[in-house]
């Protein structure tokens, strides 16, 4: 995939449009597939997806029951019969790994939503607004910074309680300041420029100049920070595991298994590479992914 | 043109923070543009010339909106516009319509050149829906784009064209008067005369009026009826066209004026050589703004700022040197001044320092 990544473009050469787009999405999509990196990762994301949806309604559809304990069979090599082995209590690693989907996708997704819309709200009120509202916002946002995020997540833990769904609250709150701090930036940039100048001049609404002229100038950096918000809330989310205050066992998630099988790691390795690899392609392809969402959206950086 | 005022500016005042102590408490000032008043005819292209930092482009901000003034009223078809809230200034901005000078930075990437067209239109409520895609058709024609365009994003265009949309994005609201902010000086020489070209026809088609901002003379001369010359903040001089340019009445304007090359090599032309450089417009001395740089100061012009006065109908001056003199022996006055500074350019270099006040005591 890496290999892909390097010759992201290729098709570039053609240059045989052969029908001009009408929309602006439509332009979006059409470049966006001239990116084989892109395109090859979003396929990758479908298939989670479709695993996690699949997994969710019928769990029935595994080989084996992935919370079911058999000592007996436990650390098992990879074989014909448990294709990625299993782990410390006898259960299918690949089993575990694809129900895993569910809780990973979920996490990664609510979270950075939660963080997504507070953050770009409140710093696009601050850049903005500038004075004193910019103030008082920015100065909250740098005390959240202040402290290490993981530990406020933690702090944030124990106010709500143990359970995925107070996980998926802590990282998405910690991660507000980030997009916060972002949006802020890319607008103070933005909002002297002349187009704005020229929204301003035709009439346009506050809410008008905002939402036409400034976001969408801004979304790149956003979209491009929330894909990679996604994986580093899913590397969040197994850490919280680790600790013991995300998921609660049984529950199959990456980080969690991976954590686990790290005590292992010389007897058994493919109890930890499994759920490794399972992370990092899925954080790889949330990435590469966001990089081709970036190009796309850059008219400048478009093909015609 | 008509004899009717579509725009009295009384004396605009706007003055920015240049420096604040520790508790925010602004200490000095700069006087972007400093008690300056001018009108504006209904049919008119008015221009305002004068070098960076004169606050040419400051009033063309206040008059669209995108500053307030410190102090002064801006009257247009009779409304006061300084005396506006936000909502009912807002609903003037079909009339008072602006085009900007980087035609590069004025135009949203992310928009196709149809849609910013089509903008203000729909924000301002102009036309039914079903009818603004036939009215940014007609637009682009106006303005000499072709309509299959529309479907583009800016950085497709060349900077001509991208002006044409500027162009077109302000006649979208049926404008009364334009501001043209320097439109041309982003633009290649061969592309500027085609710009200015549609501007004057433009205006004559559609009966627009315009105020014109240039930073050179000679570019405000094919578009404007009457001229303004600004020097740091302060309108030295207003005058028809005709008399601005034959007969330039402000020691500043005629330096101004001499400065503009000539493509004939056999006219024997004199140059005005100006010493020194602009002060700085902050916390500006009192007396007459250009008086550090001027070969015909008098001792009044370092204490006494001089007032806009008109000299001879209709052509307006603000030069201590006018005063008491009779109308009839101004012209030769301002010859008198012209003949001493000036120095032949033509075969040899005026020696810098050897102009000036000195050579006119």
């Amino acid at each position: 995939m890496i290999a892909v990544a390097k010759s992201k473009g290729a098709g570039s050469g053609s240059t045989a449009t052969p029908t001009k787009p009408e929309s602006l999405w439509d332009d979006v999509w059409y470049a966006l597939r001239q990116n084989k990196a892109a395109m090859i990762s979003l396929a990758f994301i479908v298939v989670l997806a479709i695993v996690a949806f699949v997994t969710a309604i019928a769990p029935g559809i595994l080989p084996y029951d992935p919370y079911e304990q058999d000592l007996t069979q436990s650390f098992l090599a990879p074989s014909s019969a448990h294709w990625f082995g299993t782990d410390q209590n006898g259960r299918d690693m690949l089993c575990r790994i694809l129900i895993g989907t569910q809780i990973s996708l979920t996490v990664g997704i609510s979270a950075v939503a939660i963080s997504l819309t507070v953050g770009v709200a409140l710093g696009a009120v601050a850049g903005y607004k500038g004075g004193r509202v910019d103030t008082v916002i920015m100065r909250c946002m740098d005390i959240m910074l202040a402290v290490p995020s993981i530990l406020l997540a933690i702090a944030f833990m124990a106010a709500l309680g143990r359970g995925i769904d107070k996980a998926v609250i802590a990282i998405g709150l910690v991660s507000i300041p980030e997009y916060a701090r972002i949006v802020r930036s890319q607008i103070l940039a933005v909002k002297e420029s002349d187009y704005v100048a020229a929204a301003r001049v035709i009439g346009d609404s506050d809410a008008t100049i905002i939402f036409r002229h400034i976001l969408p100038n801004v979304m790149p950096s956003i979209i491009v920070r929330a894909t990679l918000g996604i994986s580093s809330a899913i590397l969040d989310c197994a850490a919280l595991g680790f600790l013991g205050l995300g998921v609660q066992p049984p529950a199959a998630e990456w980080g969690d298994m991976l954590g686990r099988g790290r005590n292992y790691i010389f007897t058994a390795p493919h109890a930890m590479l499994f759920p490794g690899l399972a992370i990092t392609l899925t954080v790889l392809a949330f990435n590469l992914l966001g990089d081709g969402i970036r190009d796309a959206l850059d008219p400048k950086s478009r093909r015609r | 043109m008509s004899d009717e005022v579509l725009l009295d500016v009384r004396h605009l005042t706007k003055s920015f923070v240049a420096d604040t102590n520790f508790f925010g408490k602004p200490t000095s000032f700069v006087q972007a543009v400093d008690d300056v008043s001018f009108q504006i005819r209904r049919g008119e292209a008015f221009g305002l010339v004068g070098e960076s930092g004169c606050g040419k482009s400051t009033i063309g901000k206040m008059l669209v909106g995108l500053l307030t003034p410190t102090s002064g009223r801006i009257i247009f078809e009779g409304r006061d516009l300084t005396a506006m809230d936000e909502r009912e200034r807002r609903t003037l901005c079909t009339d008072i319509q602006l085009i900007f000078q980087d035609p590069y930075a004025s135009l949203n990437p992310r928009m196709t050149v149809g849609d910013i067209v089509a903008e203000p239109i729909r924000t301002n409520r102009i036309l039914p829906p079903d009818q603004v895609d036939a009215r940014v058709d007609e637009l682009f024609e106006r303005v000499g784009l072709a309509s299959y365009m529309r479907n583009r994003y800016p950085h497709e265009f060349s900077g001509g064209q991208r002006q044409r949309v500027g162009i077109a994005r302000a006649l979208a609201v049926n404008p009364k008067l334009i501001v043209c902010d320097e439109p041309v000086s982003a633009l290649d020489v061969s592309v500027q005369a085609q710009v200015l070209n549609l501007l004057d026809d433009l205006k004559d088609q559609l009966g627009l009026t315009y105020l014109f901002i240039a930073h050179g003379l000679n570019v405000v001369k094919h578009v404007s009826d009457r001229v303004g010359v600004m020097y740091l903040g302060k309108l030295m001089e207003v005058a028809g066209k005709r008399d601005l340019y034959h007969e330039p009445l402000c020691p500043y304007t005629q330096a101004l004026l001499s400065a503009i090359p000539s493509v004939d090599p056999k006219t024997r032309r004199k140059r005005i050589i100006l010493e020194g450089d602009v002060p700085s417009p902050i916390d500006p001395p009192p007396g007459c703004r250009f008086v550090n740089r001027c070969f015909a100061r008098e001792g009044v012009c370092e204490v006494a700022a001089p007032d806009l006065y008109e000299e001879l109908p209709g052509h307006w001056c603000a030069c201590h040197r006018y005063n008491a003199v009779p109308e009839e022996r101004i012209v030769a006055v301002s010859h008198d001044l012209l003949e001493q500074a000036a120095q032949p350019t033509f075969g040899r270099t005026a020696a810098p320092g050897t102009l000036g006040y000195k050579g006119l005591a």
